[in-house]
């Protein structure tokens, strides 16, 4: 029943599974970082930055993420000649365009879920390091970035999710993940719908217990007021 | 929330945040300077580029049809799906296990896959089971990946609008006799859809960014598709690019605001029963689909 899987080698099965989880990992790790820059920024006492951080959210998240992605090959590559320091392989050229242009997409959202983190300190903790002293950068570190990341847990989880999910649209610029190599069996092959039913189970494996264990978490660390 | 984080500036801050103001804009212009450079050294700058858009032709052939073709994938699968989740997330609070389970288990499965393997498995399925022309396979495909994702996304709306309804208004109905499905039908679900009105036009911002998806994948001919033809026509690459993104960015905010504005309204009416099912309840509810449901995002 499963012998056409043997046809494919490169990428196999797994190893398609594979690129859609380090996709994952790299732009997570990326979107958490520059999401974090963006919230802080969205925070801060200068206006000029606080501009920037809501002209970008508000512009980034109302643009199709295909069209991002898509851009990052025919825009950033193709015309402004950015390789991502490798010109000439192309898997990994691509592969780390995709990275770039979901973290771009998903730190917008990364950079709201940790705001309305922010929100749910209560004001007199800020008040309070305030009171101690603090600068504005010892009262995000120390006092009220800690708290909210807390209270985040259980957001960020769903941009996680998301951004699992997400990584399918790599598959418009050629980037050899699940996606793509199940259009490229479900044409080839007559077993439509188990190839279906393979690698809609290899999502729900990937995503439900993400989602289980990381809402096991939030509820865990959730700060007790 | 804002200004707590930080005192009203003294001398000091004030001259450490002219500096930071100042090292800011020096990279944003920096950053700028070397778009525009390499735009002018590629010609992209070039206004016999940009002069397409000026014309009624770029429009007439190219965008608007694809716009056209966004608007009506979007339109299509919102209407089929509304209903669609309606039954399902009314069939999840359900007094029977055999009816709340299996519609639990379908919401959770779709919303646990990609939306673009729904389109791809979708397309196939029509390709070898139907008689759908090879024309309109892809807007059939686009429009049933969509409908199978938001109809799960749309049942956990309903369901959380119905929950959002104080509890007095069921007691009440049945106090006065009626059965569950009048109950249902002529107290809860009336209520319920005022409740999830600005969170079904936040996910209507979902679909029409997930279109794009179809256009890329499948060959539909929407507004990102059009794009590329338009490009191959007059070779420009990035204003037609900016161009598309102006018309999403628009066509989004509109909505977005739309939605805003809906919950704002409704938060202050005086004849609801209070309860808003608002942009931001339902982010979580989306099992995280990263799409622009949060509020305007305005400073705070």
């Amino acid at each position: 029943m499963f012998d056409f899987l043997s046809n494919y080698d490169d990428p196999s099965l797994l190893g398609a599974f594979w690129v859609t989880v380090q996709l994952t990992v790299f732009s997570a790790v990326g979107s958490l970082i520059w999401g974090t820059l963006l919230a802080a920024m969205r925070v801060s006492p200068v206006p000029l930055m606080r501009g920037f951080g809501t002209a970008y959210v508000n512009i980034v998240r109302n643009i199709p993420l295909t069209v991002i992605i898509v851009f990052t090959s025919l825009g950033l590559a193709d015309i402004f000649g950015v390789t991502m320091g490798a010109p000439d392989n192309f898997e990994t050229k691509y592969f780390r365009l995709a990275v770039l242009g979901l973290v771009a997409y998903t730190a917008a959202f990364v950079c709201e879920a940790i705001r309305s983190g922010i929100n749910t300190v209560p004001v007199g903790q800020a008040e309070a390091a305030r009171a101690l002293g603090l600068s504005f950068s010892q009262v995000l570190r120390l006092v009220v970035l800690p708290q909210a990341f807390r209270s985040v847990i259980g957001p960020l989880a769903n941009v996680l999710i998301a951004l699992t999910k997400n990584t399918t649209v790599a598959a418009t610029i050629g980037v050899a993940e699940a996606a793509l190599l199940m259009k490229e069996m479900i044409e080839n092959e007559a077993q439509t719908l188990l190839i279906g039913a393979v690698f809609a189970f290899g999502f729900v494996v990937l995503t439900l217990p993400t989602g289980l264990f990381l809402n096991w978490l939030s509820k865990r660390l959730a700060v007790k007021r | 929330m804002t200004s707590v984080l930080y005192d009203a500036p003294g001398p000091k801050a004030k001259r450490r945040n002219l500096i930071l103001s100042v090292v800011f804009f020096v990279l944003l212009a920096l950053l700028l300077w070397w778009v525009w450079t390499v735009l002018d050294d590629k010609g992209q700058l070039e206004w016999s580029l940009w002069k397409p858009f000026t014309t009624s032709d770029a429009w007439t052939t190219y965008l608007l049809p694809g716009l056209a073709d966004t608007l009506k994938a979007a339109g299509l699968a919102m209407v089929i799906a509304l209903p669609l989740g309606a039954v399902l997330g009314i069939a999840r609070l359900s007094d029977h296990r055999w009816v709340r389970v299996p519609a639990g288990a379908v919401v959770e499965f779709f919303r646990a896959i990609p939306v673009l393997l729904l389109m791809l498995f979708a397309n196939e399925f029509f390709a070898r089971s139907t008689d759908v022309s090879s024309a309109d396979r892809p807007l059939y495909a686009v429009v049933t990946g969509l409908v199978l994702y938001n109809a799960s996304v749309l049942a956990e709306v309903v369901r959380a609008g119905i929950l959002a309804l104080p509890k007095g208004q069921s007691e009440a109905a049945q106090a006065i006799g009626l059965r569950k499905s009048q109950t249902m039908g002529s107290i809860l679900l009336p209520q319920a859809v005022t409740v999830m009105l600005p969170a079904i036009v936040s996910q209507l911002v979902v679909i029409v960014k997930d279109t794009a998806l179809g256009g890329v994948m499948l060959g539909f001919t929407e507004l990102l598709n059009s794009r590329g033809t338009l490009a191959a026509n007059y070779a420009n690459v990035i204003p037609s690019f900016i161009v598309v993104a102006v018309i999403f960015i628009v066509l989004n905010f509109i909505l977005t605001s739309f939605a805003s504005w809906l919950e704002a309204r409704l938060r202050r009416s005086k004849r609801s029963t209070g309860a808003v099912l608002g942009a931001d309840d339902v982010d979580d509810l989306n099992a995280g689909e990263v799409g622009g449901t949060l509020g305007t995002g305005a400073e705070k």
